[in-house]
Formats: structure tokens, sequence, C-alpha cells
């Protein structure tokens, strides 16, 4: 409990400090969290979940924490653009933990749905917040969650009222930046209600040099059939943290699709738990992972069926290079009765130095008989004949090798439904294959 | 289809008695129940073992009461008391007491009723049997004709006492004592089991078996299994398990150590039949058992085949270290679970060497209440260049009260390896019965049918004589036990 205990002793003596740059709301669930973290500690290796990444370790560096909610003083609009520019999208800044609102998107939203800070949410509207905050990320059980939500102050509401569609999709850039290393705890709140449609994309990028620590702990409500889809794009760089728990609830016939796309990180750890609720209910997993020098990435996911006739796909694809660590851990859940499930979950990874470690485990645990669930992983290299092909035609060996390799991550890509974005995404895999390491054209922080 | 004749098919199925589950009443000495360092020396003095296997005992007991029971598996484990179990049991005791050395005709009996005949010249020509009941080896046949190709082929105790050399070159080198909290809690008390070693370019004439049976009250059965292919040899070894029915769970844990040497062949095939318990899931054997084979020589070759259709609950998974370059290991399971049974089972590769190869080919039927998983892992080392692995789950679920999981783990750390896993669950498919029916077949045939045909890839791997059994064994099971 040593990693823990400098936690513990932070919120005990600075609890005040914490509620008082928060809301009310966020400061309920605080001391129950305490407790369970307390109880639990941090999820060790030996935790099936938290198999493949040493949390107590990315804990243990002593890093800030920003408790007084001191404004930084930066106009991200100035200084920052994000690499998927021309989106036509509302742009909206996360700095650190803080929604930034002193300059908001010109583009007027449809009547009723708010992009705003968390905590301002809180005091505005606590009858939307209430019923949702802490409902899906539980602190009993995971100590991960008890940690954020001891600290967090602040972080993202989006509310997009019933039969509201959002044509334009939202923007969300989040910016790690700060003068000395840093621990954030940001916590997303996404209702989309009834037969409402959104769009969301989430870049993050750390835009200073300096050790970050993130964690991030998201809770989204798909109505009945709402449609969302979310996609999460992480540019950060070699000393940045990530712990991202996510956990949706699916209501009857809905639709939901979460892209995660890790191209340039240090240790990422992402937990996405999607709970069908509802019959007819779909979802849609997409992630794509590119990591070389000594990155790690880790998803873990759970869909859960809980109810009949819903459909679950899953498609993961990393491709490691130098001496990353690549991790995926799939589980589809089927219970009694969830009868005529369809799930398919494929997992397919290139290993290309032997100082890379792939770690692959697609699970299926099903307690209904009337179901069709598939699951297929591979981990290979590339084609030898089809690489020996393209140097007959006298392409280079790199540049074969480099067109393979995009094409096997294309298939990702490929099911990015904004056409804009998945333009974007192409040019930006195609360019970290080069090995030209993405910086943020643009960005004036950026040397 | 009609419920009705469904639910009733089912009914019988469930109360279907299991042929194996008489006693044998024969005198037996059984050590007292519990478990300290006394009874580990007891049995170790029992079997005139010399002082470096009491060591071994000694070490891995004391291990052992370090550990803790693991609770990893998706099982719902009973609470084991270990010190409610006797450790050994011996039911030979009158075969010693009488001068002449003849086997009790009681236990002549009881294996011949299990289909076993104990007389070489009753037996089926092309195997040679090692009777094992409880703690004791009842009797190895054809011993004489396979000695005159230099293979030995005895129990353990006796090979320890003849051979002390050659166990002690190999025992625990495959699974130490400190493998696993069963592993250390066999090799502190571990009995009676078979010791192979085919010497140097032999090619083993018959099939070499052992069969085990539970028979006293209150025990547990700790075989330990050995078996040494040398540089060219082969040999095809078979094992059988069945027990009385009890309403106590009866605990068997036992260890098996496979070590083959350059281009040399070992079969190994399982037909699990330990009783399954009755069908509300009182009684019925814990089967957790640590079995692993080294493939130590270039070129060397394993496969394990098993049929798992008994035991309460099976917690085991067949392994193979491949490190001679070039070996090749398979592993092929048909794991049936009914009623309340429970298993967790599957392999390991361990890939090592250089341009290895592995086959992974599961199948998992689950019905009534139980719960059916495959756990498997498959790791490439740093070295392990060239490297291929195709592993293939399917599941079948006949019922939706049952539950069928799949686990596989793959650990790639080589760049030029080539791992393949694919899984699918689902039920028989109604078209393929309708087709049956269509053409007069009856519902539970035709379910038999697509049963043993779904489970061929495995059981056309079985020798002979066992795939029979096993296909018998399948259809017992699975009659009309899906609609």
């Amino acid at each position: 409990m040593s990693v823990e205990k400098q936690y513990i002793e932070l919120y005990e003596q600075c609890r005040a400090m914490v509620n008082e740059h928060s809301a009310a709301l966020l400061n309920e669930p605080r001391d129950k969290a305490y407790e369970d973290f307390c109880r639990l500690g941090f999820p060790t290796q030996k935790q099936e979940r938290y198999k493949y990444t040493n949390v107590a370790e990315a804990f243990a560096p002593d890093y800030g924490l920003n408790l007084r909610h001191i404004e930084i003083p930066v106009n991200p609009y100035e200084v920052f653009r994000c690499d998927v520019p021309n989106l036509s999208t509302s742009l909206y800044f996360v700095v650190n933990d803080r929604f930034y609102d002193k300059v908001l998107p010109k583009v007027s939203l449809p009547e009723g749905v708010l992009v705003m800070s968390l905590a301002e949410a809180a005091k505005d509207h606590p009858e939307l917040v209430a019923g949702h905050y802490g409902r899906l990320a539980r602190s009993r059980k995971d100590g991960l969650n008890a940690l954020n939500t001891m600290f967090c102050q602040d972080g993202l509401f989006i509310y997009v009222p019933r039969h509201t569609v959002l044509e334009r999709p939202l923007q969300i850039i989040n910016i790690l930046r700060a003068d000395v290393d840093l621990m954030v705890n940001r916590r997303v709140l996404i209702v989309v209600e009834e037969g409402a449609e959104a769009k969301v994309l989430f870049c993050d990028h750390a835009i200073d040099d300096h050790q970050f620590l993130a964690t991030q702990v998201s809770e989204v409500y798909v109505g009945e059939n709402a449609h969302l889809e979310l996609y999460e794009l992480e540019e950060t760089h070699v000393k940045n943290h990530r712990f991202s728990n996510m956990y949706v609830d699916q209501q009857r016939s809905s639709t939901t699709t979460i892209d995660s796309i890790t191209l340039h990180n240090g240790l990422t750890r992402n937990r996405t738990d999607v709970t069908l609720n509802g019959e007819y209910a779909e979802t849609r997993m997409f992630g794509c992972v590119v990591a070389d020098k000594q990155q790690h990435v880790d998803n873990n996911t759970l869909i859960d069926h809980r109810v009949p006739n819903c459909q679950s796909t899953e498609l993961y694809k990393y491709v490691l290079d130098g001496e990353a660590v690549g991790a995926f851990a799939g589980r589809v859940l089927v219970r009694e009765g969830a009868q005529k499930t369809t799930s398919q979950e494929t997992n397919a990874n290139l290993v290309a130095t032997d100082t890379a470690h792939m770690y692959t485990q697609p699970m299926l645990e099903i307690y209904a008989d009337d179901v069709k669930c598939s699951h297929g992983s591979t981990i290979g290299q590339l084609n030898e004949q089809a690489l020996f092909y393209m140097r007959q035609r006298g392409i280079p060996l790199d540049e074969a090798r480099m067109l393979l390799k995009f094409a096997f991550a294309g298939e990702v890509l490929d099911s990015i439904c904004l056409e804009p974005l998945r333009d974007r995404l192409h040019y930006l895999v195609e360019k970290r294959f080069r090995g030209e390491l993405s910086k943020c054209e643009g960005c004036k922080l950026c040397k | 289809m009609e419920k009705n004749n469904e639910q009733a098919i089912i009914q019988e199925i469930a109360e279907k008695k299991y042929e194996y589950g008489f006693t044998t009443d024969v005198q037996t000495d059984i050590l007292e129940k519990g478990l300290n360092e006394d009874v580990v020396r007891l049995i170790s003095e029992k079997k005139g073992e010399p002082t470096w296997l009491l060591d071994f005992r000694l070490k891995a007991f004391r291990y052992w009461q370090t550990l803790e029971e693991p609770t990893w598996g998706h099982l719902d484990l009973p609470k084991i008391n270990y010190q409610d179990i006797s450790y050994y049991a011996d039911p030979t005791i009158q075969k010693k007491s009488n001068s002449s050395g003849e086997i009790d005709p009681e236990l002549m009996k009881t294996f011949d009723k299990l289909g076993i005949p104990l007389e070489e010249r009753m037996a089926l020509s092309g195997m040679a049997v090692d009777a094992v009941m409880d703690s004791v080896s009842v009797k190895t046949t054809f011993r004489e004709r396979l000695r005159e190709k230099g293979i030995i082929f005895c129990s353990i105790s006796e090979a320890v006492r003849e051979h002390p050399d050659l166990v002690r070159q190999y025992l625990g080198t495959v699974v130490p004592y400190r493998d696993n909290f069963f592993a250390a809690l066999n090799s502190a008390v571990f009995s009676d089991g078979s010791f192979v070693y085919i010497p140097k370019g032999v090619r083993c004439p018959m099939e070499l078996s052992t069969y085990f049976r539970i028979n006293a009250r209150g025990t547990g059965q700790f075989e330990r299994t050995l078996i040494v292919a040398d540089d060219d040899s082969y040999v095809s070894y078979l094992e059988g398990c069945t027990a009385p029915m009890r309403d106590e769970n009866q605990l068997h844990a036992a260890i098996v150590e496979i070590v083959v040497m350059e281009n040399a062949e070992v079969k190994y095939s399982t037909v699990q039949n330990w009783y399954p318990g009755d069908k509300d899931g009182k009684g019925g054997v814990l089967n957790l058992v640590t079995k692993r084979g080294h493939l130590r020589g270039k070129n060397s070759r394993l496969s394990w085949t098993q049929v798992e259709t008994g035991s309460a609950i099976t917690w085991k998974y067949p392994s193979c270290v491949l490190s001679g370059d070039g070996s090749q290991a398979e592993f092929y399971s048909v794991a049936l679970t009914n009623n309340h049974q429970q298993a967790d089972t599957g392999t390991k590769m361990i890939h090592l060497g250089k341009n290895t190869k592995s086959t992974i080919i599961s199948k998992g039927i689950s019905a009534g209440y139980s719960q059916n998983a495959y756990r498997g892992l498959v790791k490439v080392g740093k070295h392990a260049d060239g490297a291929r692995n195709y592993s293939s789950c399917d599941s079948l679920l006949l019922g939706d009260k049952c539950g069928a999981h799949t686990f596989p783990y793959m650990d790639v750390q080589n760049s030029t390896a080539v791992v393949e896993h694919e899984a699918t669950t689902s039920k028989i498919s109604e078209d393929q019965l309708f087709y049956c029916n269509q053409r007069g077949i009856p519902l539970e045939d035709a379910v038999g049918l697509i049963v043993n045909g779904y489970a061929k890839d495995v059981l056309n791997k079985l020798p002979m004589e066992f795939a029979a059994e096993a296909q018998k064994l399948l259809g017992v099971s699975l009659e009309g036990a899906v609609g």
C-alpha cells in the first residue's frame, strides 16, 4: 500500500480544498470513494483485468495536482491546432481537467444541447447530472474509479436532449498543459437521450515536455433509438500516462460506435465496458494502435449482453515496433436468456521486432444457447509473397512494407463514418509509418 | 420440437446410471485421515523409498504449506478440507499377506468388470496395462515382452526401487514441486502411477496403458506418471479412469511428466470418465491435474489427446514446452459437461526452440446446468524464430442453462512468429437436425450423429480401441440432450 499512501494522505489533508473548487454533486461521493480506495488500493497485475499493466508503478512518482484549480493562462484557440483540422466540427477545449469557456465556437448548437464544464453543469442543471454521475462508474470495485472520484473536480458534460440530431460533430480537444509534472483527474459525462444522434471526437494532446498522468472516467448513456459515434484519438508523447475507464449504457434499439486510435503515447490503458440493456441494440468497437520505442498500449474491453437480440462487433489491430508492448483483452459476456445474440470479435497484430511484445486474450463467456459468437486472433508478420510481388514491380522494400502495414491498419480506419476524419487519419497513420513523429503542425507550443 | 419428448429424453439421460459406479469390497489398508510430515514419511516408508525421494517429498510438503489454494479458475470449487482425506489406501494388502503372491480375486473381478482383464491371455493383444487402484498398482501386464526390447513399463514405486537412477534423473524436471498448489501437494504424497522408459531407437510394439480406479471411501488419488522417450523412439500411451458413485467429492490430484528426446514421438491419450456426480451435482471426483510434456530434443513430437466426459470438476491444462528446435506439439480435446459438471481445461504451448509448431483443436460441449471453459496459452519466446501455432476452439451449447466459455491467451515476443486463434460458439444447427429428421433419423440419434461428427477431428486421433469407447461415451451422455 506504499504507493497508495501518498494519495490517501493527500486526500486527507486537502479534502476541503478539493471540495471548495468543485461542485456539490461531485463532492458527494468523494468520501465513499476514499473509503473504497483505502480498501482496494490500486489494481494489481494479479487481477485478470489489469494483468498487462502495472498501475501502481505508473502512479508511484510524485505528481503535482492542481487542486486549487488555478487557471492556466493559455488561450488554446490561439496556441494550438489539432491534427484533425477543417472538420467543420464544433470545437471545444478541455485544458487539463478544465473546460475552456472563454471563447466558444460561433456555431450555435440545436436548442437544449449542452456542451459545458461538468462542475458548472452540476450547479446549473443538477437534475441532468444527478441521475447519471457515478451510476455506471462505481468506485466499489475498481481502485482507479475510486481514485478518480476522490480527486476529480471538473470535466466535460455533453447533453443531447430527446429527438435532437447533432449534424455537426463535436470535437473535444484534451490538452495537458503544465510547468511541472502533473496529474489530472478528469471526468466525462455524456447523455444522449431517446432518439437523439451525436458524433463526438476526442483528441488527446500533451503540449508540454513534462510527465503527465491523466485518469479519465467517462460515463456514457445512450437512450432508446439513440445513435452515438465516439472517436478517441491519442497523440500525446512518451512521457504521458493515460488511464481511461469508459462505461457505456445502451438502451433498446440504440447503436454505438466506439473507435479508439492510439498513434502516440507513453503508457495507455483504455478500459471500455459496454452494457447492452435493451433489445436490438448494437455496438461496434474498433481500435487501431501504432506503437514503437517503449510505448505501452493496453486495451481492455467488456461487452455485456444482458438481453436478447443484440449485436456486437469488435475489431482491434496493433502494429508494434521497437520495444513496444501491446495488450488486448476483449471479453464478450452473453448472460443467461440473452438469446439470438450475435457477436464477433477480431484482433490482429503485427509484431515487427523481437523486442516488441504482444499479449492478446479474446474471451467469450456464454450462458445462452441460441447465439452466434465467434472470435479470431492472429499475431504475425507481413506477407512475404506480397512483399516479393511489390519488389518485383520496383517498389523498394521499405516502401512495400509501409504499404502493407498501412493496408493492415486501414481496415480499422475504414470503419470510421466521418469522412474527413477518416481521410485525415489515413494521412496521419501513413505519416506515422513513414517514421515522421507527428508533431502537431501549426502548434506554436511545439518547437 | 416437441417440448415434452425433449424433456423426457433429457430426464432419462440425467438419470442414467453411471456404469462404473460400483464399489469393490476388498480389504484395504487405509492411512488415517490427515496430512502432516509424519504422513509423508509414512507413505515413503510404506513404499520403501530411498532418502533422496523422502527429502523431495518433504521439501514439497513444506513448500505446499506456504501456498494458498488457487481460485482463479472459472469454477465453483467446493472447499477442500485437506485434513479430511486419507492420503494412502492399499487394496492389495491380501496379496502381501499370502505367500503365493496371487492377486485378490475380488480385484481381478473388478478390473474384468471395467473391461481391463489383468490376465495376459485374456487381454487385447497389443496393449499392455498397468492397473492402479487407489494408491497402489495392482498389476502390470506384458512386462516381460516389453523388457525384451529394453522398454521399462512398471509402476513408479517399482521403478524407484529398480531403476532409481533413471527416476532420479527425470522426476520433477518437467513439473517441479514448486509449480503450483496441487503439484506441490502431489509431490509430497504421490503414490503409484506408471513409469515408462523407451530406450534409444526403439518403437514400442504395443500400446501402453494405465487404468486408474478410485475405490476406497474418504481417499484421494495422487498418482504420478513419468514417461521418458529417448532419442528416435516412439510410444503411444493411454490412460483411462473411473470411480465409484459417492456423494462426497473425491480429490484426484495427479502429475504426468513426459520427456521427449531427439526425433522421438509420444502420443498420450486420455479417456477420462471419473464419476461426475449425480444429476443435482452431488458428489463426483475433483480432477485437478498437472500434465506437462517437455520436448527437449530436436524434431521431437508430442501429442495430447483427451476426451473428458467425467469428473464433477475438471481443472487441467496438459501442456507442452517446445524447447527442441523443430519440435512439434499437438493438443486435441473433447470436453463434455452435463448436469452440474464444471470444466476449465485447455493447454499451454510454450515455444522456446526455433521452428517449432503447435496445433490446438478443442471442442467443448455443454449440456444441462454445466459450465465448460477452454483456457489456453500460446507463448512464443524471444528466441523462438519461426514458431507457428494454430488454435481452434469450438463450443456447442445444448440447452439454455449451461455455459460455454473461451479464454485464450497469446503472448508473443518474436517477430517471426505466426499465431492464429479462432473460436466459435453456437448450438446445433436446426438445418442439420431437420435434414436428419427428414431422412427418418429420430431426434436423439441425429444429435448423437452431429455431436460425434463435431468431435470427429479429435476422436480420429485416438487409438482404435479408445476411439470406440470414447464414441460410446459421447453417445451415452448426449443422446437427445438437445431440441
